[in-house]
């Protein structure tokens, strides 16, 4: 194995190879968590005011008197021929939900991944660049608390505080419903397709929020990250000789010793997507943005499985892809990795 | 007056120095301990308020046990009864309420006071099944590792269910699991407890497989010492620092994953003492009681934190790579899948 590119398409091959017994080891799972363990869902889906007979119709509908090995057959053979299922109450097709929901989802992590950039490499060269000093130190209490935050306690302070207190939207997408089409499912990319630039600039006040609240929760990772790379990378020779050379303090650290140093940085924030993806769940309820985590929050508790399995599987997806994107992007960034 | 004293103690001296001997044998072992915490006072917060902490939290759950069994009736360490509703509703913090109370006048301190020893206990508890299962598994499966022999196929199997729990992400396969067995406090415990242990058989697995062909455990197999001697006393040893600091970063995260299931409202019940239900239970009070939810919410946070700073600093005594004394161009060994992302944070 070595570093050409027949090299790297067999890597990536073979790693989504592995995705197929994951895949089918997550629908295992939680299939058998929300058939088993929850008690007559139709008492739930037939509504409140349901009759007895109105429930035993829909357990005879929904198959649930059937054995559990012939109603999980059933539902992966349907799944394999392209029809997801649809929310048992009310009868939304699940792929129609996630498939608006999903892209939504992509906006907000890739705004918060932007976030934790923006702010966390900077503070973890600041933290390198005097460690053991005062501004390490306070470097090191800001991200901690970032991490020692619940989610939830952030995002419910933002919303209910300092949204409204400093002026910027707590709630869904868009002020109004946006009169364009929505192609991607992506509010700011909706409205700047549409040359809505209003809208536009609506939708980002929008995203600005719940996207501070979910990379506060890894701003941490993020500043930690560059933080140790960069006391691995600062006493090498090629820093030093760039400091002989009289070069200014901010060329050396963020030009010659960051670019080294990001290496590790920039593969960590692909790791954290399936982090950032967890949190979505309570940042999106909080926020009532229309993404795939509200819509989890939702499936699990209306015991919509269906749902909740597919949202589980677009999870272990996102995670697997976001975790080989990192892997193949070191590979790149670094010539001493081989494929393997 | 100055003369007595030392003639007495002299009478003394052969105790004296044993006592001295003792004291200066235990400095040494604390050596490392010292040098850190001296050199990082965060470190030394962060394990002062664990102690605390722990201490607050085993007074506060065996007392009332204790004073049960011997007085007949218990003595609580909170002022307030927990669940006794009173007249005195929804007032500000004062002397009478240090954290005010809620409308329906249940004082705040007390409920944030009644549930620490069982976040605590959950943070500690579900930490530690993982490790040790989580643990054991990874040990297993980086010990025996060669293809096509019995361990090795035990070990693939353990290798593909792992990955398959690390594709969940775990608070929602958590929340999943919750909701579908009801809500309650040893559900919620469950669901956590069934998802927590993956990453440790990841963190194991490396750490053996780094150990197992050093030059120290090939010398050992070739003086021809048995292979579960091999493990435990050359192989684990090795583990323990890693493990040790995982773990205490990990009590944090699994307070934290436990009181979000509580708050999105499928964990425990409102009647229950529990920091994230609090919050839930009060959240739209934030601007008219803000003690309510922010009284609950700084009791995680100063949890979560003193764990944090502890573990932080325990990476800096247990590890010398990261006391960077002697970095040098190191070609990284590992793919980044394999470097332990909540370790980092």
């Amino acid at each position: 194995m070595g570093r050409n590119r027949s090299d790297l398409i067999v890597f990536v091959g073979k790693r989504l190879l592995q995705l197929i017994p994951v895949v089918l080891g997550v629908i295992v799972i939680t299939f058998f968590f929300t058939h088993v363990a929850t008690q007559n869902p139709c008492a739930v889906w037939a509504g409140a005011h349901a009759t007895a007979d109105q429930v035993q119709a829909c357990i005879v509908r929904f198959g649930l008197d059937r054995p559990l090995t012939d109603q999980f057959w059933r539902y992966l053979t349907t799944l394999l021929s392209g029809d997801w299922g649809a929310n048992p109450r009310g009868g939304v097709p699940v792929l129609l939900s996630i498939s608006s929901a999903f892209p939504a989802t992509l906006e907000l992590v890739l705004a918060s991944l932007f976030i934790m950039t923006v702010l966390g490499i900077p503070l973890g060269v600041i933290a390198a660049n005097g460690a053991g000093r005062w501004a390490d130190h306070l470097v090191r209490v800001f991200y901690l608390s970032g991490w020692a935050t619940p989610t939830y306690l952030g995002a419910v302070v933002l919303a209910i505080a300092v949204g409204p207190a400093i002026g910027l939207p707590t709630k869904g997408d868009f002020a109004s419903t946006p009169p364009f089409a929505r192609l991607t499912h992506m509010s700011v990319l909706d409205a700047l397709l549409a040359l809505d630039f209003p809208a536009a600039g609506d939708a980002l006040l929008h995203l600005i929020l719940p996207a501070s609240a979910l990379a506060l929760l890894n701003l941490g990772i993020a500043t930690r990250m560059t933080r140790t790379s960069m006391l691995e990378v600062l006493p090498l020779d090629f820093v030093k000789t760039a400091r002989m050379k009289g070069l200014s303090d901010f060329v050396v650290l963020y030009k010659h010793a960051l670019r080294n140093a990001l290496i590790s940085t920039v593969t960590i924030l692909g790791i954290t997507a399936g982090v950032l993806l967890s949190g979505t769940v309570v940042i999106e309820t909080i926020f009532q943005w229309p993404g795939i985590g509200a819509y989890a929050y939702d499936a699990i508790k209306g015991y919509n499985f269906p749902g909740t399995i597919a949202v589980v599987i677009v999870f272990a997806i996102a995670v697997v892809i976001s975790n080989l994107l990192s892997d193949v992007l070191y590979g790149i960034l670094d010539p001493r990795v081989e494929w393997r | 007056m100055a003369n007595e004293t030392r003639s007495s103690l002299g009478g003394d001296a052969t105790a004296e120095r044993s006592l001295r001997g003792k004291v200066s044998h235990l400095r040494e072992l604390l050596r490392p301990f010292i040098r850190v915490l001296r050199a990082n006072p965060l470190t030394l917060v962060g394990f002062i308020l664990v102690v605390i902490i722990s201490v607050t939290a085993v007074l506060v759950a065996l007392v009332p046990v204790i004073t049960q069994l011997v007085l007949g009736h218990p003595i609580l360490l909170t002022p307030y009864d927990p669940n006794g509703i009173s007249t005195d509703y929804s007032q500000g913090p004062s002397l009478k309420h240090l954290l005010g109370t809620d409308k329906l006048g249940l004082d705040i301190f007390s409920r944030v006071l009644t549930a620490l020893p069982l976040d605590l206990a959950i943070g500690v508890g579900i930490a530690g099944f993982a490790l040790l299962a989580g643990g054991g598994l990874g040990l297993v499966a980086g010990y025996w590792d060669k293809p096509r022999t019995i361990g090795g196929a035990i070990s693939a199997v353990i290798l593909r269910v792992t990955d398959v729990f690390l594709a969940f992400p775990s608070l929602v396969l958590a929340l999943a699991i919750a909701a579908s067995l009801g809500r309650g406090t040893v559900p919620s415990m469950l669901a956590v407890l069934l998802t927590w242990w993956p990453y440790y058989v990841r963190l194991t697995r490396g750490e053996v497989l780094a150990v197992k062909h050093r030059p120290y455990v090939v010398a050992a197999r070739a003086a021809g010492v048995s292979e579960v001697r091999i493990l435990f006393r050359h192989v684990l040893r090795n583990l323990i620092e890693p493990l040790l600091v995982y773990y205490t970063l990990d009590i944090g995260t699994v307070i934290i994953t436990f009181s979000t299931i509580s708050f999105v409202g499928i964990g425990v019940p409102l009647e229950v003492s529990e920091w994230g239900t609090m919050v839930e239970a009060y959240e739209q009070l934030l601007l008219t009681h803000p003690w309510t939810v922010l009284a609950p919410g700084a009791a995680i946070f100063i949890t979560v934190l003193a764990f944090s700073l502890f573990g932080d600093g325990l990476r800096d005594i247990l590890d010398p790579r990261s006391r960077r004394t002697l970095v040098q161009a190191v070609a990284p060994t590992t793919l980044p899948g394999q470097v332990a992302v909540s370790a980092e944070a």
